[in-house]
């Protein structure tokens, strides 16, 4: 016996409801970059310049007491938390403590971070500072930039790559799917407020790449079919297709999901934001090269003979509707 | 029609050889690191029985090439560091003053008395008395110009000479400060190349970025402000003539002379000359030691020409005082006793004995040309590390175990074959990276793990395609055949624009995220030989052996 996710055969309808589809994803679309324009992400000291330190101790952490002991270093704003995970051992606590960038200098000295080692010795004797990282502004600026081309550059080059191999509509289809999936994965990032750091977009990057692929296997798929059925109208190839490569698609987004969800519980949380941004990345972008990818596709339909001219898009629509 | 040449399958094979046997030091990582410092501890320094039995923990005749482990894993310090190349123009223009001074004075008949004005310390500005000679004066100091060496400012000299009224500005031209530029960031990562060197730390990165910043990354040291004592301070040494003592930091200096704090005693101030006797770059040597009441101090030598210099100054100025400077304090001023001939002397002050080694160190590597100013740093404890490593282990065996399961599962005798090659998938990423010398980071290791979910997919491919042939009605060899050829196209062009996003990772990001970039990169591409290669070769083995009629994925 064979485990199946999905039927042998299938032939769902998935432009039935299309119009809800994308409305659904558009609406999402909007409420993640609301919550990004009203909210803000929560950037990490790469993007916004600053110190963190990652404490260590056997005593149990009192996050009050921390911080009464750091006030009277006077560095300004500071946030501690306190870090939770089930790789740790019983006795060890861990939190992590955000100090704003200090105004003078870049980075913070080396005597401000013994002076805080000792100021919280008084409360927990034992601390120990297993990480400090120290980022200056200068060099956080120019990591967004770095960061924003970066995305960019991918989502170009990719939106070239599909408009050589297939027609420039596909290579639409699929850049709209990317930025679906780029916005609701910022969005959920703003909306969670996680922490936001250069991780992250190796993650966005990623999630483009994986989107990408699975977009990528059904478009193959409908530029064979629209060879092979030449009178089929576009929306049945394109559900013919989908249908075709759906087992693949669930095969594929299973077998990554189990992967990262392995590493999301046992990874410790050092790259648990890392993998949380992954898990949902392939998660909205297996549902996108279907339901984005394809609609767009469908909406601007597709040259299939040169000889003759385009079918009106709107036809293809009533089609579906009636 | 599964027919696949004989060649082709041997080398199929020993690639994968290659890569399990290129892959394997890894697994006993210990064993092979102390082995291969062994290895290197014998070329450097001679055998001795103990470093002999280390190296003979693993055999001379298998790689021994290891994956390098981030500073996120292995814990050390990373520093970003700007050179601040503006320091040396400074440098320049008082060490330019006494050349124009000289060449002014003897036009003196026609350009008069001349002054040096405050001015930025960029720039010299001199007024000359008779403002009617300033054609000749111009004239005379552009004379002392040289043209600037580097390839870009051929053609270009050094200073740029003009006149406002009767004062005279002397300042770079804009080649002579690029020039300048890359020649103080180039001899800045060397110099900072050699104090790490001297402290003996192992394979430490060391790079240039961008046009004036330094990137070193010092694994297995404890702190940033650790590795920042031994690389930030400039250590620049110089030996002035002291003008007066006092209280006051805001003393009137007088032109050409400057006030500095002393580095032990709170609230006294030197005035001296700005133009110090000699500076460490005359030194040959300097080393810890101790002065005659025990105490720690630092013993230097002079190079012949500063010997000389710093023999005729003592001998003409016996009974004053001259100041030994360290990065613009202090650190001692006594007065000369007698002629100092042998050019070598001795540096006392409130040392401890570590600082007495230190201060050597730094003055044998030499001083740095500008000061550094730190832009990111970071420490990663060794403690960190290791969770981290051991969090990952366990996450990618959880991961590998339950993918392998899954495909058994859901494709049979097929998944098993896809399983092994997902198996193999692993060891040649390994092997590459030993290969080429990479790094895994903790983003890394979830570049494999992501492989790992991601490897199956281009099998998953072929094999759901094999199905479609299958049901289609044809037979199991052609079906497999098709399943392979039609599959390719989605393959080919899935995996290009992941790894099209893995390349611009790798060239946008750093670090850890770079390390990233490697692993995902190098995973698109094994992954791919596995699947078209690896499980195609192991199918058609398969069914040249058993012939099978009917045929299940």
């Amino acid at each position: 016996m064979r485990l199946r996710l999905v039927p042998e055969t299938t032939s769902f309808d998935f432009f039935k409801r299309w119009k809800i589809w994308l409305g659904i994803s558009a609406l999402m679309m909007v409420v993640g970059f609301a919550s990004f324009l009203l909210q803000g992400l929560n950037f990490g000291i790469d993007f916004r310049g600053g110190t963190t330190i990652r404490t260590e101790s056997t005593q149990a952490i009192d996050v009050g007491a921390y911080r009464d002991a750091m006030s009277p270093l006077g560095l300004g704003d500071v946030s501690i938390t306190e870090v939770f995970d089930p790789t740790f051992e019983e006795d060890q606590h861990v939190a992590m403590i955000r100090i704003q960038a200090q105004e003078d200098g870049e980075s913070i000295s080396g005597e401000m971070i013994e002076e805080l080692n000792a100021a919280l010795a008084t409360v927990a004797p034992e601390i120990k500072f297993v990480s400090v990282e120290s980022v200056g502004p200068k060099v956080s600026g120019e990591l967004v930039q770095t960061a924003v081309i970066a995305v960019v550059l991918a989502i170009g080059a990719v939106l070239v790559y599909i408009w050589l191999r297939f027609e420039w509509q596909f290579a639409l289809g699929a850049v709209a799917a990317l930025v679906h999936d780029v916005v609701l994965t910022i969005g959920i990032f703003s909306e969670l407020q996680i922490k936001f750091d250069l991780a992250i977009i190796a993650a966005l990057l990623t999630i483009v790449g994986y989107s990408l692929n699975d977009t990528v296997v059904v478009f193959d798929r409908v530029r064979e079919n629209l060879r092979r059925y030449k009178k089929k109208s576009l929306a049945e190839v394109l559900n013919l297709s989908i249908n075709e490569t759906l087992s693949r698609t669930m095969m594929t987004s299973v077998t990554t999901l189990i992967a990262l969800i392995s590493l999301y519980v046992l990874g410790g949380d050092v790259i648990r934001g890392f993998v949380f941004a992954m898990i949902w990345g392939v998660i909205v972008g297996t549902y996108s090269s279907v339901f984005v990818a394809s609609t767009i596709l469908l909406w601007l339909g597709v040259k299939r003979d040169w000889s003759k001219p385009t079918t009106p898009t709107g036809n293809q629509f009533a089609n579906i509707d009636a | 029609m599964l027919q696949i040449d004989l060649w082709k399958r041997v080398l199929i094979w020993l690639v994968c050889v290659a890569g399990l046997l290129l892959a394997l030091p890894n697994a006993f990582y210990t064993r092979v690191e102390q082995s291969n410092d062994a290895v290197v501890a014998i070329e450097m320094k001679g055998e001795t029985p103990e470093r002999l039995e280390a190296a003979a923990q693993w055999p001379e005749w298998m790689p021994a090439g290891l994956v390098n482990l981030g500073l996120d894993l292995r814990g050390g310090a990373h520093l970003l560091a700007e050179v601040q190349v503006e320091d040396v123009y400074a440098a320049r223009m008082a060490a330019f003053w006494p050349e124009v001074r000289k060449a002014l004075m003897k036009e003196r008949a026609i350009v008069g008395g001349i002054n040096q004005q405050r001015s930025p310390a960029d720039q010299i500005r001199v007024k000359i008395s008779k403002p009617e000679g300033m054609a000749r004066a111009l004239e005379v100091v552009r004379g002392l110009a040289n043209p600037v060496t580097s390839l870009t400012g051929a053609g270009a000299t050094d200073i740029e000479v003009s006149a406002e009224g009767d004062v005279l500005i002397v300042r770079l031209t804009e080649a002579e400060r690029l020039a300048s530029d890359d020649r103080t960031v180039r001899q800045s990562l060397e110099i900072v190349r050699r104090r790490i060197d001297e402290v003996g730390t192992r394979e430490p990165t060391i790079q240039r970025q961008g046009a004036d910043r330094i990137l070193i990354q010092v694994p297995g040291i404890g702190s940033a402000s650790e590795l920042k004592e031994i690389i930030g301070t400039t250590a620049q040494l110089t030996f002035n003539p002291v003008v007066g003592r006092g209280s006051d930091p805001d003393a009137r200096a007088g032109v050409g002379n400057k006030v500095l704090p002393s580095l032990d005693e709170a609230g006294t101030y030197y005035t001296v000359e700005a133009a110090p006797v000699v500076t460490g770059e005359d030194l040959v040597d300097a080393q810890p030691s101790f002065d005659q009441n025990g105490r720690p101090a630092v013993t230097f030598r002079f190079d012949t020409s500063g010997a000389r210099r710093f023999g005729d100054y003592t001998a003409e100025n016996i009974g004053s005082p001259f100041a030994i400077v360290l990065d613009n304090e202090v650190v001692s001023a006594p007065v000369i006793q007698a002629h100092i001939a042998g050019g070598s002397g001795i540096i006392t002050g409130n040392f401890s004995i570590e600082e007495s080694t230190n201060l050597a160190v730094l003055l044998r590597a030499g001083a740095l040309p500008a000061g550094l100013e730190f832009l990111e740093e970071r420490t990663i404890g060794p403690e960190l590390g290791q969770d981290s490593i051991d969090a990952g282990k366990i996450a990618t065996i959880v991961a590998f175990v339950a993918v392998l399961v899954f495909m058994t599962l859901s494709y049979g005798l097929f998944g098993i074959f896809a399983n092994i090659a997902l198996m193999l998938n692993v060891a040649l990423i390994f092997g590459a990276l030993s290969l080429i010398g990479g790094t895994l980071t903790l983003p890394g290791i979830a570049g494999i793990v992501l492989t790992v979910g991601m490897a199956v997919d281009a099998n998953v491919l072929v094999f759901e395609r094999i199905r479609e042939e299958l049901k289609a009605g044809r037979g199991p060899a052609r079906a497999i055949d098709e399943g392979y050829s039609k599959a390719l196209s989605a393959i080919l062009d899935a995996n290009v624009t992941t790894f099209i996003t893995a390349v611009i990772l790798f060239a946008m990001g750093s670090g850890p995220v770079r390390g990233f970039a490697i692993t995902l990169g190098l995973g698109i591409m094994t992954s791919v030989f596995t699947a078209i290669f690896v499980t195609r070769l192991m199918i058609v083995m398969w069914f040249e052996r058993r012939r099978p009629k009917t045929i299940e994925v």
